[in-house]
């Protein structure tokens, strides 16, 4: 049952990410290019999310264990440090370059589209890169 | 700074957003995991765990999402709404995973579990991300487009 709820919350949410303008490279590019011709609209995906996710979220937290008897995760460990801040800026950049985050790029590569197939490689690589770094 | 009200879309924006929250608020409520799509990709490129059907699943529902779309949408979807515009440069495409798949691991999160379920939850950790690569993000597209010229 867990992995039935799982495919249907990603298809919701890769759903979201089309119908928002989300998963659009160009679109991303255009809301953060703050010194061109600005499209703000995708501070509204943030909000929408949020949004709908605040209630929902901050009673699951609450709850000892989910719907289908799973321990609720614990508040996140680690506080906030050169990771945290180094990791995000490194991200940053490459959305900025890209247009690309995690989420899309996997849509976009589920359309079949070479852009997103290419993206997604070089991503899975650079996350390995993290993983042999680390040892 | 000019507004671009010609690609201005915030209605449909709003809504997908509240698609995305409704999908975190989903797998959170029954299965009490989080939706973090760089989380869930990295480990699922670890060492096997109990966690890796749902977050195998997971990732299936967001490839098969444009299929579906294109199946509802009566319009179909257009290939546009999902690469870049213009002929696709592979070198940033390449740079940028590069940097997006080491950065997301280095930092624990994405605009999906920082931007969306962290801050649902009210993480102090997660807002200083998301500050942190919006910056960067509008600082890179600054120095491309208007500095090195692109």
């Amino acid at each position: 049952m867990t992995f039935l709820i799982a495919l249907l919350s990603g298809l919701i949410f890769g759903l979201g990410l089309i119908t928002s303008g989300m998963s659009d490279p160009a679109k991303v590019l255009s809301f953060l290019d703050l010194g061109g011709r600005w499209d703000p609209s995708l501070a509204f995906v943030m909000a929408g999310a949020i949004g709908a996710a605040r209630l929902p979220f901050a009673w699951a937290l609450r709850q000892p264990r989910s719907w289908l008897g799973q321990l609720m995760p614990s508040a996140p460990a680690g506080t906030i440090d050169r990771s945290l801040i180094l990791g995000s800026a490194l991200f940053g950049v490459g959305w900025g370059l890209s247009g690309f985050c995690p989420g899309p790029a996997i849509t976009s590569a589920g359309a079949f589209a070479l852009p997103g197939i290419v993206f997604t490689a070089a991503m899975v690589t650079g996350m390995k890169v993290f993983d042999w770094q680390k040892k | 700074m000019t507004i671009d009200w010609t690609h201005f879309s915030p209605w449909s924006a709003l809504a997908g957003g509240a698609l995305i929250g409704l999908a975190a608020s989903l797998l959170l409520l029954a299965n009490g995991r989080v939706a973090g799509v760089s989380s869930i990709i990295g480990e699922l490129l670890g060492p096997a765990d109990g966690n890796r059907r749902w977050q195998a699943s997971f990732l299936a529902g967001l490839i098969l999402a444009p299929t579906l779309w294109a199946g509802l949408a009566p319009n179909g979807l257009p290939a546009s709404d999902l690469v870049p515009t213009g002929p696709a440069d592979w070198s940033v495409l390449i740079i940028g995973g590069l940097l997006v798949g080491f950065g997301t691991r280095l930092a624990n999160g994405c605009t999906s579990g920082h931007g969306v379920c962290g801050l649902a939850r009210l993480s102090p950790r997660s807002l200083i991300a998301v500050l942190v690569f919006m910056a960067a993000g509008f600082a890179t597209v600054f120095l491309a487009r208007h500095v090195l010229g692109n």
